[in-house]
């Protein structure tokens, strides 16, 4: 069958799509976005997360044909321009350390993403109902709560912050995350 | 490259700039981590290759059979299908295996686990490759199959491979055990249970085999070792080494579940047969059947000590189930025995440890390898000593803590810091969590949002346990890292190149690559090459080795790189005091310095448009075999210890368990990135937790019951209190920057102090982990 829907803000077609694949099987090899990754194929995991008319799915759930006519944001269509312009989610996932093997990131990011923009600050418990659907095998999840808290602090000190013409928060900020870390390596000698 | 890319912006294996600056004990951010955040980073999954094919393997349903046939031809007239493949098919040795080649690559007249692959199939879809492998018709005589470790190790048990079910027995004996224990003042016996764990990383099993026009074959794959996977692959498709080129693709985890072969074969005989480039990327069930997991274990101890709480003797039978195929079960056994009294000072030592073949999944590597399953008897049985003493549990521990200088079980002296008193003592003085409020928020108990309590039924417990694990591979295993280090001045300013075939799986050894580069060199700018085996072996990403090895083979490089830079200074510019006394000198900046910070000559003035490059091959100090009857020998070179305290709240009522908060202090020796130490702490503490209370592949009969992540439970960020982490820095002179390897211990003492607070707010022995509701509330 033929599959149209939008991508990233582009209008993308597929042809020859077999029925019985899911959204994420047709971003990740028919149109080459395949920053999603496929980790569980039960929605267990939440590293395939992606934006499904605004809403955050896990798009190996996402029979391919539901998403016909409709509007699909990924991973790769959260930052725009070159290498250095991340949106504020992920360029605190990268300074907070939050990032191992960074199989789950990209999930993780679209979910953070998510919360955020519900949620200007969210309280810890907050963040870990909003995040319990993405799995993490790496981390223990404390840098991705410290990158959580550190986005929703940028956004906040600074609402231009996911406008990509907006000036590099991170100077100020990064002084506030060595001073988590300093926290938590205290007792070090 | 031979024509292969992903379809997306990233090639296959990136060359990661790091111009952040960072360095040893700096946290600078991964050289990685933009294209991870941006989704753009190319794990294996992700590859591509114009012409590719799929692969697809069909496994057998049944833990034990003989094969009496294989008919391939319907899944050959299937449209699309490229190739059908059998054991018949493999050209070169028809078994594998990382120290007995004793897996075949695909089944060999019978098979012995439920999983092993049959037939592999290459097709122009996925899915057709999938339902092609489902045609194959095989011929199975089911056989009943060995599952019970025990029964398997008796005298004329059925035999699950010609050679007998023992696979490994290994001794070690210290002083007098039997005449200690008529000496003992309390004894306490305890038998314990260990459930099979999984690595459960989250990037599949995959990889891309793209023939090559000189008959070879190059391979993208994630794995932990690529040598030990070309030396295999090669002699499987009969092939001598130098015609099967690996490189590392994006590897989404390991914990040891990459370091057995997987698809390696498989995909390169597809594409050899097929002539095109063959990807196979495993779905999650398959995943379970894919890799090798934790040991099951079965222990019994016991521990002899005086009125005062001092341990005059421990005896142990630790059995491991290793499953199907050896793997990496004859050196997790050794661990288990060697570490099995854990970090204490005992006189007296008798540990027999068995690794037993059996027909249910096979077992390997995952981080603790043996010391994990030890590490829950030893500690379960100091808390029971404690109660029977009517002393503190860390009060025992700390009258048995060994030190440095003490000499462990196997005879080794432990030569340089063991601080398992420090950690203790300051684990104690960290503070406590606030107790429950009256009225929780629903998240904070047991249960959570299923508002299965509001507080009633709910009793606190803390716990304590301290673990220790060998740093490196033992028992005198020519242990080693390549690097290949360059340096040049490009537009002016001075670039290095760092090559190794070391894998980075999360880890951040990219990192650490050019966080050593930039402190031995002075060079902001550091290239860390895609890892592949055009340059020597690293050895693999396992034992919390390789920031010690590669690091070492690294700093080596860089030594020497920066001697002949110093030479040529001498040489070139008429300076000979400049190559006189290089220990006075420095490269900073792109300048030779000093040791009084004075420029004496400009990196582009000695170098002008030449490079200086070194290759070291780097090892660490040798270590020994274990005599086979009594185990003595040095055959670690480096301990490293953790300890843990938990709390827990538990609803008594449900048996559901909520960890308040986990802590641990930990020494590294030198934190070479203390963010990455944390994130390592933090990681290794919650595979702990999942191995605790919820984390078990379980099998009966021989066939895995939840080969799913809906019904195998991981921890999530729910499940994970706050970690509080305190590192201690305590130098091993015998070490690149006196650092000691951190992957493992965080994940060795997190699973027994949460046991331990579970047992201190029910009051329940708790032998087996992961604990489940029914044993918390009898029922």
């Amino acid at each position: 069958m033929r599959l149209t829907c939008t991508v990233n803000g582009q209008r993308r077609q597929a042809d020859g799509v077999w029925e019985g694949e899911s959204l994420l099987f047709v971003l990740r090899d028919r149109m080459s976005l395949p920053g999603s990754k496929n980790a569980c194929e039960q929605g267990e995991c939440g590293s395939c997360t992606v934006y499904l008319d605004g809403l955050p799915v896990c798009a190996c759930l996402v029979a391919a044909g539901q998403a016909q006519d409709r509007e699909v944001v990924t991973v790769e269509g959260l930052a725009t321009g070159d290498d250095d312009d991340l949106d504020p989610v992920q360029r605190a996932y990268l300074d907070a350390g939050a990032v191992q093997c960074g199989f789950c990131t990209p999930g993780l990011v679209v979910a953070t993403h998510d919360l955020l923009h519900r949620s200007g600050r969210p309280t810890d418990p907050e963040i870990r109902e909003a995040l319990a659907g993405n799995l993490c095998r790496c981390t223990g999840y404390e840098k991705i709560l410290d990158a959580v808290r550190l986005a929703a602090a940028r956004m906040a000190a600074d609402p231009t912050a996911g406008d990509p013409a907006a000036a590099d928060p991170a100077a100020g900020d990064r002084a506030a995350h060595r001073r988590l870390a300093g926290r938590l390596v205290g007792g070090a000698r | 490259m031979t024509g292969t890319q992903a379809r997306t912006p990233p090639t296959v294996a990136e060359q990661l700039i790091s111009t952040v600056g960072g360095r040893v004990g700096d946290s600078p951010v991964r050289p990685d981590g933009t294209l991870k955040v941006k989704g753009e980073f190319a794990y294996s999954s992700d590859l591509w290759a114009e012409g590719m094919l799929w692969g697809a393997t069909l496994r057998s349903p049944h833990p034990r059979a003989r094969i009496r046939g294989i008919d391939i031809s319907a899944a050959l007239r299937v449209p699309g299908v490229r190739a059908v493949l059998t054991v018949d098919d493999v050209p070169g040795s028809k078994v594998y295996g990382l120290e007995f080649a004793d897996q075949p690559v695909l089944a060999l007249g019978e098979v012995r686990y439920q999983g092993e692959p049959v037939a592999i199939v290459a097709a122009d879809q996925p899915e057709t490759a999938r339902r092609a492998a489902g045609l194959v018709d095989v011929g199975y005589e089911v056989a009943s199959p060995v599952t019970d470790p025990r029964a398997a190790m008796r005298r004329g048990a059925d035999r699950v491979h010609p050679t007998g079910n023992v696979l490994r027995h290994v001794p070690v004996r210290r002083g007098d055990v039997a005449a200690a224990a008529a000496a003992a003042d309390i004894v306490v016996r305890g038998d314990y249970e260990v459930g099979m764990q999984d690595q459960a990383f989250l990037g599949p099993e995959s990889g891309l085999a793209v023939p090559a026009e000189d008959g070879g074959v190059e391979l993208f794959v994630a794995t932990q070792w690529l040598h030990a996977d070309r030396r295999q692959v090669a002699a499987c498709l009969g092939l001598p080494p130098e015609k099967v080129r690996l490189t590392l693709a994006g590897v989404g985890g390991a914990f040891g579940a990459r370091e057995d072969l997987s698809m390696q074969v498989h995909a390169c005989l597809l594409a050899l047969r097929t002539g095109r480039p063959v990807k196979i990327v495993y779905g999650r069930e398959e995943s379970f059947f894919g890799h090798v997991h934790r040991h099951p274990a079965r222990l019994s101890y016991e521990h002899g000590a005086t009125r005062d709480g001092r341990l005059r003797y421990v005896r142990a039978e630790i059995v491991l189930d290793g499953g199907a195929y050896a793997s990496t079960s004859a050196a997790v056994a050794s661990n288990a025995a060697t570490l099995g009294v854990g970090p204490y000072d005992v006189p007296n030592v008798a540990v027999d440890c068995f690794a037993v073949y059996t027909n249910n999944p096979p077992c390997g590597a995952m981080r603790g390898f043996g010391a994990v399953q030890a590490c829950f008897g030893y500690e379960s049985q100091l808390d029971r000593l404690a109660a029977e003493l009517g002393l503190d549990p860390v009060e025992v521990r700390l009258r048995n803590a060994m030190t440095e200088g003490t000499v462990v079980p196997t005879g080794q002296v432990v030569d340089s810091a063991a601080p398992v008193a420090e950690l203790l003592g300051r684990l104690r003085n960290l503070p406590l969590p606030p107790d429950l409020p009256a009225a929780p928020d629903l998240r904070e108990l047991p249960g959570g949002v299923s508002g299965t309590t509001h507080g009633e039924g709910v009793a606190r417990g803390v716990g304590y346990a301290v673990g220790m694990k060998n740093v490196g591979f033992s028992e005198g295993f020519d242990d080693y890292s390549t690097a290949r280090v360059r340096l040049e001045v490009i537009g002016g300013e001075p670039a290095v190149q760092v090559h190794t075939a070391a894998a980075e799986v999360g880890q951040g050894l990219v990192t650490v690559q050019a966080q050593i580069a930039r402190t031995e060199l002075g060079v902001q700018r550091v290239t860390i090459q895609p890892a592949d085996t055009t340059v020597g072996s690293s050895g693999s990403s396992s034992a919390s080795r390789q920031t010690y090895v590669t690091g070492g083979a690294v700093k080596a490089a860089c030594e020497q790189v920066r001697a002949e830079v110093l030479r040529l200074a001498g040489e070139r510019l008429g300076r000979q005091e400049l190559g006189h006394q290089p220990a006075d000198l420095r490269l900073d900046g792109g300048k030779v310095v000093s040791r009084g910070g004075a420029v004496l000559a400009d990196l582009a003035e000695v170098l002008g448009s030449d490079a200086v490059e070194r290759t070291v091959e780097w090892r660490h100090r040798p270590t020994y075999p274990l005599d086979p009857r009594t185990g003595q020998g040095r055959a670690h070179v480096q301990y490293a210890f953790a300890a843990h305290r938990a709390v827990v709240d538990v609803d008594v009522e449900l048996g559901l368990v909520r960890v308040v908060e986990l802590a641990c202090v930990q020494d590294v020796g030198k934190a070479i990135h203390p963010d990455a130490v944390l994130g390592q702490i933090h990681g290794g503490s919650a595979q702990g937790l999942g191995l605790a209370l919820m984390e078990e592949i379980q099998v009966s009969g021989g066939v895995v019951r939840n080969p799913s992540f809906t019904d195998y439970l991981l921890p999530t960020i729910l499940d994970m209190p706050p970690t509080r982490v305190d590192v201690l820095e305590l130098a091993d002179p015998h070490a690149p920057y006196g650092l000691r390897g951190v992957g493992e211990p965080p994940t060795i003492s997190s699973t027994p102090a949460i046991v331990a607070a579970v047992r201190a707010a029910t009051g329940r022995l708790l032998r087996r982990v992961p604990i489940r509701p029914e044993h918390l509330t009898g029922t």
